[in-house]
């Protein structure tokens, strides 16, 4: 009876133990997000593994050549193809989210202040855009900016200019265009929430306080909406760097950006390994902008006191 | 309670001034057919602590609201300091408000959010830190100004609410139920030190409250509202002792409802006739109107006392306790009166042993005919 008590008890133990294992919050929070985790983790983390690891390997027609080497990055970096490809992205990426934030703003302040009992009624207004697929949208700015499009034959109609304009489409103008109405939506909401967030009462004391409707705007609202700024900068940007459908489509020759060359890469010019250095150069630079944007938006809600 | 020693109050009074500070004029705000507020006028003055009480949804914030500039009176002025608001913003009216929620800027300092309202007065960077200083030493802050926010506990929020509404030195200051969110203990030392502070700098200080306790322990004077009117304005002492109606007598502390019969009426009194306490003659209200031959009496449960043993008073009643409720310092005894329709409530210091009366026991109670007020039904 002795041995069994002895014998039982670090048994009960272990088994407390695992109930107390499985009950801790930790561990149910990792259960709760493993299936996502796993399929991140197949098709998200593997396949960025695979591009670093062909980044430091050369291709001689269809054979790899797996010793390292960092010509791929020389390559990417210095030769001035790929250095304007990467700036320009970076250029159209960060002039439309910009112009996405400060858009975006407005209607995202108009729907949390004035929407009253219409809000989610406008959020839903705002996602019928999306009910199309992403290439009509696109091929519709076709139509919009075009030789014969609907902007130069109203200009011409209203008598401002005599022939259309080239000038509009085929161009990195007409990709910022296009991103900027592209993802307005997804900048609107970010922003929606943050304001929503704001307490109107601290509206309502720094009026108390002097400050008029702009002040109490640019002192309260802006800085604590600043959070839903980031977000919809950071959402807006990101994928804009690589984008390529949109380039593809309404870039012409002035307006192709460095995910078309990685395309070239990973296609006619069959040259993975160069197309992988490309890829990881982008990611990187796309997340140090990232964080230089945090960086500055923090920099002026700290300003703005 | 006749010849009972007079006991000066400890605290240094302010002497009151009798000019208007915030005069308000046949003021309604209506919601379509609803009236938060129903043609209210009020006078508060100068270096006044006046309290707006009432239970929710009387108008008593809304009232407020109007005279920080928040909402707007559909009909009626509301003056401050003479000058007439009408078409005033709330960014450019002489009063400041302490919310609610204190409405304390997270993204801001202490120090910062003291200086808010500073900020637009483009002080000197010296002059600004020291008005600063000085309203946070105000509120006992001193040293918290670094502080961030989020880091400051209920009381210190309140704390830092005050300062930074007094730094701007308002004329009115405006204060929306601001203890509300405090626990008890807490809550009674602020009514301390918040009335200490009124009477230090002596600013207007207009009280909302649905606690009538914070309201008679903090101000000069009250308005006590219900439904959007004004029911009665009046020193807490008057509000508490002769309450106009059945309302205010109800919803400031208990109090037992008598049934009378108007014998005669006279300029300043009235004798009635009552089942449970005889003829009494009382003072006559102020705003008494006459309804048929009937009247309500009241009196305070406290104004009741039990005659222990064989003691006798000039004017007793006599019943049975019913009910029994045990309070720590107090005791709370229902009697049954022969004749009255519903028992009187008394409370009782626990010195004698109230506490231990058994229910059933007949007992008899004195009575001050002082006490009895009459009132409108």
């Amino acid at each position: 009876m002795t041995a069994a008590a002895e014998g039982s008890a670090p048994l009960r133990m272990t088994r407390a133990r695992r109930n107390a294992l499985l009950q801790s919050e930790p561990v149910q929070g990792f259960a709760l997000i493993s299936p996502t985790f796993l399929y991140a983790l197949v098709l998200l983390v593997l396949p960025i593994l695979v591009v670093i690891a062909h980044s430091f390997w050369t291709q001689h027609y269809l054979t790899i050549d797996r010793t390292f080497t960092l010509e791929n990055y020389r390559i990417a970096l210095t030769e001035p193809i790929y250095r304007d490809l990467l700036w320009r992205s970076l250029y159209i990426s960060l002039t439309v989210s910009l112009f996405t934030v400060i858009l975006a703003y407005p209607i995202a302040y108009f729907i949390s202040f004035h929407g009253g009992r219409h809000k989610s009624l406008w959020l839903f207004l705002i996602t019928i855009p999306f009910w199309t697929s992403y290439l009509l949208r696109v091929m519709s700015w076709k139509v919009i900016l075009g030789y014969n499009g609907v902007l130069n034959s109203g200009l011409m109609g209203l008598g401002i200019i005599d022939e259309p304009s080239t000038a509009l489409l085929y161009n990195s103008s007409a990709v910022i265009i296009t991103l900027t109405h592209a993802w307005a939506a997804f900048a609107i909401l970010p922003i929606f929430v943050s304001l929503e967030k704001v307490d109107r009462t601290l509206v309502e004391a720094a009026t108390d306080l002097g400050d008029g409707p702009l002040r109490s705007f640019l002192r309260v609202t802006l800085p604590l909406s600043a959070p839903g700024i980031i977000s919809a900068a950071l959402i807006v940007m990101i994928p804009t760097v690589g984008d390529y459908v949109t380039p593809k489509l309404v870039g012409g020759k002035d307006g192709v950006m460095i995910a078309n060359a990685i395309q070239a890469q990973f296609g006619k010019a069959a040259n993975w390994p160069l197309g992988a250095a490309l890829s990881v150069t982008t990611m990187l630079i796309v997340s140090l902008m990232a964080g230089a944007t945090v960086l500055i938006i923090r920099t002026l809600q700290r300003m703005a006191r | 309670m006749p010849d009972q020693p007079r006991i000066e109050h400890p605290r240094a009074e302010r002497p009151q001034s009798e000019k208007p500070m915030i005069e308000i004029r046949d003021v309604t705000r209506s919601y379509g057919a609803f009236k938060a507020l129903d043609d209210a006028s009020l006078t508060i003055r100068e270096g006044e602590f006046f309290s707006l009480l009432g239970p929710s949804g009387c108008g008593k914030t809304t009232l407020l609201r109007m005279i920080a500039g928040f909402d707007n009176p559909t009909s009626g002025s509301i003056a401050v300091g003479g000058q007439p608001m009408e078409g005033i913003p709330a960014n450019r009216r002489p009063t400041n408000m302490v919310f609610q929620s204190y409405a304390i800027f997270p993204h801001l300092n202490v120090e910062q959010n003291v200086a808010y309202g500073l900020k637009r007065l483009k002080l000197q960077g010296a002059e600004e830190k020291r008005r600063v200083e000085e309203a946070l030493a105000q509120v006992s802050l001193t040293g918290l100004g670094k502080r961030r926010a989020t880091e400051l506990s209920g009381g210190q929020r309140h704390r830092v609410a005050l300062a930074r509404a007094l730094v701007m030195r308002p004329k009115v200051l405006l204060l929306d139920e601001p203890l509300s969110a405090l626990d008890k203990k807490l809550r009674e030392q602020m009514q301390v030190e918040l009335r200490r502070l009124q009477q230090a700098v002596g600013i207007t200080f207009v009280l909302v409250t649905h606690d009538q306790y914070e309201a008679l322990a903090m101000s000069d004077r009250i308005a006590v509202m219900f439904g959007g009117r004004i029911a009665q304005v009046a020193s807490p002492k008057e509000i508490y002792q002769r309450p106009v109606n059945r309302q205010v007598a109800d919803f400031l502390g208990g109090m037992n409802f008598v049934k009378a019969e108007i014998v005669e009426e006279s300029g300043a009194s009235l004798v009635v006739d009552t089942l449970g306490f005889g003829r009494v003659r009382t003072d006559k209200p102020k705003a008494f109107v006459r309804n048929g031959g009937g009247a309500t009496l009241g009196i305070r449960p406290e104004r009741l006392r039990v005659l222990w043993d064989n003691a006798t008073a000039k004017f007793e009643v006599a019943g049975k306790v019913v009910e029994r409720h045990y309070f720590g310092e107090i005791t709370h005894l229902i009697v049954e009166i022969p004749g009255l329709e519903k028992p009187l409530s008394v409370t009782e210091t626990n010195d004698f042993g109230a506490d231990d009366i058994p229910v059933g026991t007949p007992i008899r109670l004195a009575y001050d005919p002082e006490a009895l007020v009459a009132m409108a039904d």
